[in-house]
Parts: C-alpha cells; structure tokens; sequence
C-alpha cells in the first residue's frame, strides 16, 4: 500500500507496509528490474522500490546507501544524515548498498554524483533530501504513536529510535512501524532538526563497512562475476584519435582459456580508442592472449609530427615570449603597461606542470550482462545518471530496464566521471553476444587516462615603495579542456590574487592536443602551485615575510570581499591558523625550512604549511599542517582523512608524478615510472584543523591545491632551491 | 596445518570448469589456502592471485598493477608477506598461504581491530594488502620504529598513511595486551 502525498512530493516519497510488518520510507522510482536490493530491504508487494529507510518491527533499522562509495564516504556520511532526522540512535542502525535507480518523471538520479560530506553539484540540496526522507519516517511514527496514546502529536517527542509521551509512557519505533505504514506522509516535509539538536551530524563516525574492508569481505568492481561471463581485455591504440592498422590473433586464440578475439566495434554514441578486444573463461587466460596479439597501430595523422611533452614545453615559452594569439582573460588597470617599466622590486618566474593521471589502486572495469529486455550493469560509477544514459543509447533499451548495481569502487578522483569503461564493456558484449567482465590492467590505466592539462605559467610583477604588489601579470600556456572557453579551469578571473593588486592581467595561449584531459579539484593545484609559488618568491625578493605578505593582501581595506567565490576573510582566517599551528613565528635551525601556501577552492578555503629538511638525495617532511573550512561537517571522522589524503594526493603528484608524451605515445607504464608517495617518504606527523563554519558544506577532498606550493616553499626555505618545476623530486636533484 | 598431498581436496562450489584446454602440469599442483588444501590444474605461470580470484572467488586480495609495485594483492606464504600478483603457482605449490580472509581465528585479528578502531580506510582497496603487511611488521617486530614503518612499500592513493600509522601504533597496544 501506499500513499501519495501531493503531486511534487509523490514522485520521491513513498511510505509502505512490508509482508513482515516494516515500514519503509522511500522514493518512489520507476519500475526497473532490481534484483539487486538487497532482499532485507523488499517486501513481498515492493519489487519497485529503492529504499531508504526500513524500520524492523524488533526496532533495527536499515538505511540504504543511496550513492557509489568511491573512498569519498558517503556510504557512511548520507545515511548519517538520514538517520539524524529520523532520530534513531546510530548503533541501531545498519547501512546497505542501493542500486542506481531513478526517480519517476524527471530522470533525476536518486543515486547521482555525489562527493564527501554528500556534496553533490547543487551543493546542500542532496543533503536536504536525505534529510527529509528520514524526517518524514520520523513525522509518521510520531502521528502513529499520537494515534496509539489518543494524544495530540505536539505533545510527543522523539529520541534514540522512541517515541515518548509527556507522562513518560515510550513506543519503539519497531512497535509503531505497522500503524506509521497506514498514515499519509505530511504534506509538506516536516521542519529539519537545527544544528544544535544533533545528534550524529558533527560527530566523528567510523566508515560504516569497515569490518567488511578489514576482512577482505566488502566486494568491490573487481570482485564481481557472473557465472557465464568473459573477462575481456582491450589492446588499446597508444596514439590519441589513432586508429587500427591491421592485427593477428592467430597466436592469442590459441592461449588455452581465450575464447574470441574481436576489434572494437566503431559507435558513434561513444568516442572511444580503436581496440582489439581479448575475451577468455578468465583473467590470466585473457591477459596471456593479449600478450599475444600482434597488432599495428597508425597515428591520427600520419604527416604530424608525433606529439611530445618536449615540444609542447618549446611551444610554451615560444607562445609566452611572443605573447601572440593569447585570450584576456582579465585586465585591470595598466598592468601591460606596468609589465616592463622599472620598480623597486620586479620578479618574472615560469613554472611548468606535467600531465597528471588519476591512478585510482582499482583499474576500471565493469560487468554487464546484456538482453533482448533488460541490462545488469555491476561497476563503481561516480556517474550513475550517466552511465544509465549511455547503456540505454548503446542497447536501445529503456532505461527502466537497465539494472545498475553500485559495488564499492577502490578510487576514482574524478576518473569514474568518464563512463567510457562502461561503454567499452558494453560494445564487447554486444558485439560477442555474451555477459563481459571488462577489466583495466594498470598499464591500460596509465596509458589511457583522461589527464590532467600541462602547463606553462609565466608570472611577472613588481612591488611598489611599501614593498606593496603593484602591478601583477599571469600568462598561462596550457592544453585546453574546453574549445569555447580554452582557460576554463587553467586561468582564472576571479582568484587570488586578482581583484587584490590594481594593476593586473591574466592572459590564456592555447596548446592544443590530441591527449583526452579531464577537469576536476587537480585544475586548482595546477593553478595554486604557479600563484602560491610566486607570492613566495616576491616575499624572498623584497625580504618580507611570505605570511605577512599574503596578510597585507587579503586583508587589505580595498580587498575584494570574496576571493575565488569565497569570503576572503575565510582564507584569511585558514592562513592565521595554519601558521599559528606549524610555529611559523618559530625561525627553524638544523637546515628544516617552513614554507606555506592557501587557496580557496568551490566555497571552501584551505592552507598547508610544512616543515621538511633535505639531506643528500633524501626529502624529509617532518611536519604537515592543513586548515580547512569546508563549512558544516557532517562527520568528522571522514572529512580529516579526505583533508589529510588530498594534501598526501597534492604531496605525491608534487613530487613525483608526470605524464609525458614521446612519438605521440605516453611514455609511463605502471606504478615503476609513475610512483605513488609511500608511507616512508610521507609526513611524519600530520595535523588536521577543521576551523568552525556555517557555511554550506563542501567537499573535504579539495584540499589538495596549495599543498604542492607549500611543500616547494619549504623546500625552497630549508635548500635556497626553488623548484618551479614539477615533479619537485626530479628537479630538486637537478638542481642541488 | 593438514598436509595437502595427503587431504583429499574438494574443489570449491565456484570454481570455473571451463579449463579443458588449459595446458596441464603433469599433475595437479596442490595448495594449502587458509588452512585448507586445493589443486591447481591450469596453468603453473598463472600467478597465485588469479587462482585466489577467479578460482576460489577468494577476493580479498586485490589487483592493483600486477607487477609488485603496489601490494594491494598481499598475502602470507609460510607466514611471509609475498605480493600474489607475481608469485606463479608452480612456485605457490606445497606452501600455506593466508589471505586477508583467514586472517582472523575465532575472533578479529588485532590489527583488523585496530583497522577498524581507527578507521584507517578510505576506499580500502589497499587495506587488506597493508593489513597483512602490518600483521607481518608486527610479528616481526612488536615495537616498530618509524624506520620500521618506512619499510611497509604498499601503496595507497588515498593517503590514508597518517591513519595506518595510528592503527599499526594501537595494533602494537593490542598486541602487547593480548600476551598478558
């Protein structure tokens, strides 16, 4: 049974009975096939339902996961916020994955994009969902328990998963789930509980299935088969846009276990690399025969000459030294005229960033098992929506009929927005005729990742008598992610510190290349390292203190209220922090240095300082301190580690991480020649500060950007290196 | 510890039988995983994760590079870390291996305690392989050093390190408490 609310609210809430007597609180989704909610969670009459909140007649309760844990935590996090408004106590409460489904109308993802903390594009909305879902079951136990006692509703109150009455009579919800199922939803959502109420938001809570991890239980992508299923692998064409020459599979079809060799089907509706595809009753079986596949590859353009990392470098600086063919991308006051005139202190500086990949420790890969009317889909997707999207575009199936099921994902960093693995996975399938288990190796990963952009930045300016920033110039030459708008995400109008220098211009030259990059949080690192660097270095110049000197700027009486889209006193305040917790005051002997770095980034604001010393070939990161605003926590637990994991990300990429192209191929491989920080070469002690905010919640995992700058202004303190390349390590030990 | 050449071994429910054309060693070679002996007939350069996966559908330990860069695919043989993704069969053959998912007895190994008291994962893609790896440090030395530490070469992209440097610390605790 159920009972719709009105015609907005009906098409997300629906309240039910089971067989066995729970009530359920869900959001109406369309009838698609699920097999895969979990059977706890269905009663016999709700085949068609995605479950949030199911309340047991012997008081357990059961929220569903509604999004695909990816190491964000929001397999903990969102049920968090179900449970907050529910009111029910957190260890009754017991957490299960959902499939994807969408709800009724509007193809809006119930299971959608979302980060750490639940932040999702709309920001807090996707909070605001949740939460009332859970403040909807609790409305309906409250009105059932009214109906019990005869008692009006606003005289009960709610705590720990009972309903009490003012004479201290109690109900279990469990007890009043049979009356609640029979009682229309609100017509409005009930009013949320206010901050000072809760009891689980804000408070630290450990990952949900963490026994299930610590076990080796917990099943991720990988870990799904399917009895007749292949597993296929794909011998992908190294050049970008390139395309098959000719290939023999005479020597893999005859590696025991390979069953077919195929060539990717070309589809339109999925740009994807030319491939050979290697299908096989198992995984060793399939990557024996790929080893032994004899392909020829041809580049897109034969008469190009083949893409190189050394040449873009070269094209770089000749574009910034002609300074021809650039975007204004921002032009205050007379900086182009200030650019070259004389001044107390002048400073010119390029920094150059490589490619970066995403090198998630899980390689993608997807089950699928395809028929005439119907799809199962098993992968860790950070695009649900998306993927449904494209199934349903690749099969001509309704997207009601294609079953999503959201294992755990060992990683993503933004890789897993790009559903082309599902693509992949779904061309193989059709085109063999046969359930596939596509699998990434790692080399594949390398090697066909959408990559960060490369860069050159050329900083230029000049201090006045006051040793003030006077004039300040930001030329960046970089490969564009976007055609139209070719600095989106590389330079930046509205960041720090533009709006904080009066004379000031930002000018964009577009590199471009066949390279498939991606967009993401790694975009404001790659911007941070250039800014942060050279506000450092004009510091050195005019012997003032870095800390100081970024002060004097952010809390100028003519500074911009907001920086980068957040109130600028914020990052001020993270930066005061930071250095207050790293002893920045404290001068450091025995060759340590400090050096430190902030940004804000997506209505967060963060800041990183570090204490390292450098001795022979060895870099020591004694201490690293992080401040983050990242608005309400939700929980805290989760949010320090993503804090404390995206500086080690900044820290690792910074070090040691590049892509880079040689003859149109990328040259890395595995994890030999694009290394990962280990534990040993990590900070020895590590501080996580998470200053109080109301600010809407963001995503903790941000907070990688000023960590690479940080770092390389420690080390410039501690060596008088300064490193204005990346990877740091590579060009530390050129330099030294 | 049963002794595999003289157990008669069941083939696990899940195991695939579409090896027919696999090239086959002279005779099956036996194993001993988490206390309990299985044949391998397929081929003996198939590494021990694959049989541990796609065999035994035993997928706690996990691919993450295939080459021994990254330890995601730890397990102990005859009580040693070794990474599965590069150790052959025919070389697994006659030992005992354990995986993350025999780690435990009859209740939660102190380190998976001290895993999850902490919280140390983030995806957890890597956890199991730093679990055995750490449950190996600790054995080898109940007090580690940060010079200890440093020799733990598993990888993982989430930066979870400050976390497993506070669960190895409070692994060592349970340790300790345990021997009293």
């Amino acid at each position: 049974m159920s009972a719709p609310i009105d015609r907005g609210r009906r098409r997300f809430i629906q309240v039910s009975l089971t067989a066995a007597g729970a009530l359920l609180v869900a959001p109406r989704l369309r009838a698609a096939p699920m097999p895969t909610v979990p059977p706890e969670l269905l009663g016999d009459d709700l085949t068609a339902v995605g479950p949030f909140v199911r309340i047991e007649r012997d008081n357990r309760i059961v929220i569903g996961a509604p999004a695909c844990e990816i190491g964000q935590g929001v397999f903990t996090d969102l049920p968090m916020l179900v449970a907050e408004e529910l009111d029910v106590d957190w260890s009754q409460v017991r957490v299960v994955q959902l499939p994807y489904g969408y709800a009724d109308g509007d193809g809006d993802g119930a299971a959608s994009v979302y980060g750490a903390q639940g932040v999702d594009a709309s920001g807090a909305a996707s909070q605001k969902h949740l939460r009332e879902a859970g403040a909807i079951a609790r409305w309906l136990l409250v009105q059932a328990a009214a109906q019990e006692w005869k008692l009006p509703a606003e005289q009960l109150r709610t705590q720990a998963g009972d309903v009490l009455a003012p004479d201290g009579r109690k109900l279990s919800y469990g007890a009043l789930a049979r009356t609640a199922a029979t009682i229309a939803p609100p017509d409005k959502a009930p009013a949320l509980k206010k901050p000072d109420a809760y009891a689980i938001i804000g408070k630290p809570t450990r990952t949900a299935d963490a026994r299930e991890i610590a076990t080796g239980h917990r099943l991720y992508g990988i870990d799904a088969y399917a009895a007749n299923a292949l597993v296929a692998v794909i011998a992908r064409c190294p050049f970008a846009g390139g395309t098959l020459a000719s290939f023999d599979d005479g020597k893999a079809r005859k590696v025991a276990g390979v069953v077919d060799v195929i060539e990717l089907p070309k589809n339109a509706d999925a740009a994807l690399p030319a491939g050979v595809a290697v299908l096989a009753e198992h995984t060793w079986a399939a990557l024996q025969g790929r080893d032994a596949l004899v392909v020829e590859w041809k580049p897109a353009d034969a008469n190009a000459e083949p893409e190189s990392s050394a040449a873009l470098v070269g094209r770089a600086h000749t574009v910034l030294d002609s300074g021809e063919g650039g975007i204004k991308v921002r032009n205050d006051g007379e900086a182009e005229k200030l650019r070259k005139q004389p001044a107390r202190h002048r400073l010119e500086a390029r920094y150059e960033l490589p490619f970066l990949a995403h090198a998630m420790l899980e390689p993608l890969g997807a089950l699928i098992d395809l028929k005439q009317d119907g799809a199962r889909l098993v992968a860790p997707l950070q695009d649900p929506d998306g993927a449904s999207r494209l199934v349903a575009k690749l099969t001509g199936l309704q997207r009601t009929d294609i079953a999503i099921e959201l294992p755990r994902g060992g990683g993503s960093f933004g890789r897993r927005l790009d559903n082309d693995y599902v693509a992949e996975a779904v061309v193989i399938a059709k085109a063999a005729g046969k359930p596939i288990k596509l699998m990434w190796t790692r080399e594949d990963d390398l090697q066909h990742d959408r990559y960060r952009p490369f860069g050159v930045h050329a900083l230029a300016a000049s201090l006045d008598a006051r040793n003030r920033v006077a004039s300040w110039s930001h030329r960046c030459a970089a490969t564009p992610l976007d055609a139209k708008t070719p600095n989106a995400g590389l330079l930046d109008a509205s960041e720090f510190p533009a709006g904080h220098v009066a004379h000031l211009e930002q000018t964009f030259f577009a590199l471009p290349t066949r390279l498939p990059l991606a967009s993401g949080a790694w975009l404001d690192a790659f911007r941070a390292f250039a800014v942060e660097s050279f506000i450092d270095e004009l510091a050195v110049v005019s012997k003032q203190d870095a800390l100081k000197l970024r002060l004097a700027m952010l809390e100028d009486a003519h500074a911009p209220a907001t920086t980068g889209g957040v109130e600028t006193a914020r990052l001020a305040h993270v930066l005061r922090e930071c250095a207050a917790r790293i002893d920045w005051a404290t001068p450091r002997s025995n060759g340590h240095g400090l050096g430190i770095a902030c940004h804000a980034v997506a209505g967060g604001c963060f800041a990183h300082a570090f204490e390292v010393s450098v001795e022979g070939r060895q870099l020591q990161i004694h201490r690293a301190v992080c401040v983050a605003d990242i608005g309400r926590v939700t929980n805290p637990l989760n949010a320090e580690a993503q804090i404390a994991g995206a500086m080690l990300d900044g820290i690792s990429a910074a070090l040691y991480q590049a892509i880079t192209l040689k003859d149109g191929r990328v040259q890395q491989h595995g994890f030999q020649d694009y290394p990962l920080l280990r534990i040993g070469a990590s900070p020895r002690a590590t501080q996580v500060q998470i200053v109080e905010s109301n600010a809407d919640p963001i995503d903790p995992a941000l907070a990688s950007a000023s960590a690479a700058p940080a770092l390389a202004n420690a080390v410039y303190a501690a060596t008088t290196v300064r490193v204005r390349k990346l990877p740091l390590m590579a060009e530390l030990m050129r330099m030294l | 510890m049963p002794n595999p050449t003289e157990t008669p071994a069941t083939p696990p429910a899940s195991a695939p039988i579409a090896h027919a054309n696999a090239p086959r060693p002279a005779a099956p070679l036996p194993i001993d995983i988490n206390g309990k002996p299985y044949f391998h007939d397929g081929d003996p350069a198939m590494p021990l994760l694959w049989f541990l996966r796609d065999t035994l559908r035993l997928t706690g330990a996990k691919y993450g590079c295939g080459n021994g860069q990254c330890g995601a695919c730890m397990v102990l043989v005859d009580g040693k870390p070794v990474r599965a993704c590069t150790l052959p069969m025919k070389d697994a053959a006659r030992h005992a291996v354990t995986t993350i998912e025999g780690l435990e007895g009859d209740t939660l190994h102190p380190v998976q305690q001290a895993w999850i008291e902490i919280d140390a994962m983030q995806c957890g893609y890597c956890q199991s392989g730093q679990i055995i790896a750490a449950a190996d440090l600790l054995k080898r030395k109940p007090k580690p050093s940060e010079d200890d530490i440093a020799t733990i070469a598993n990888l993982c992209r989430c930066g979870s390190y400050p976390r497993i440097r506070r669960a190895i610390a409070r692994a060592a605790e349970l340790l300790q408490d345990a021997k009293k």
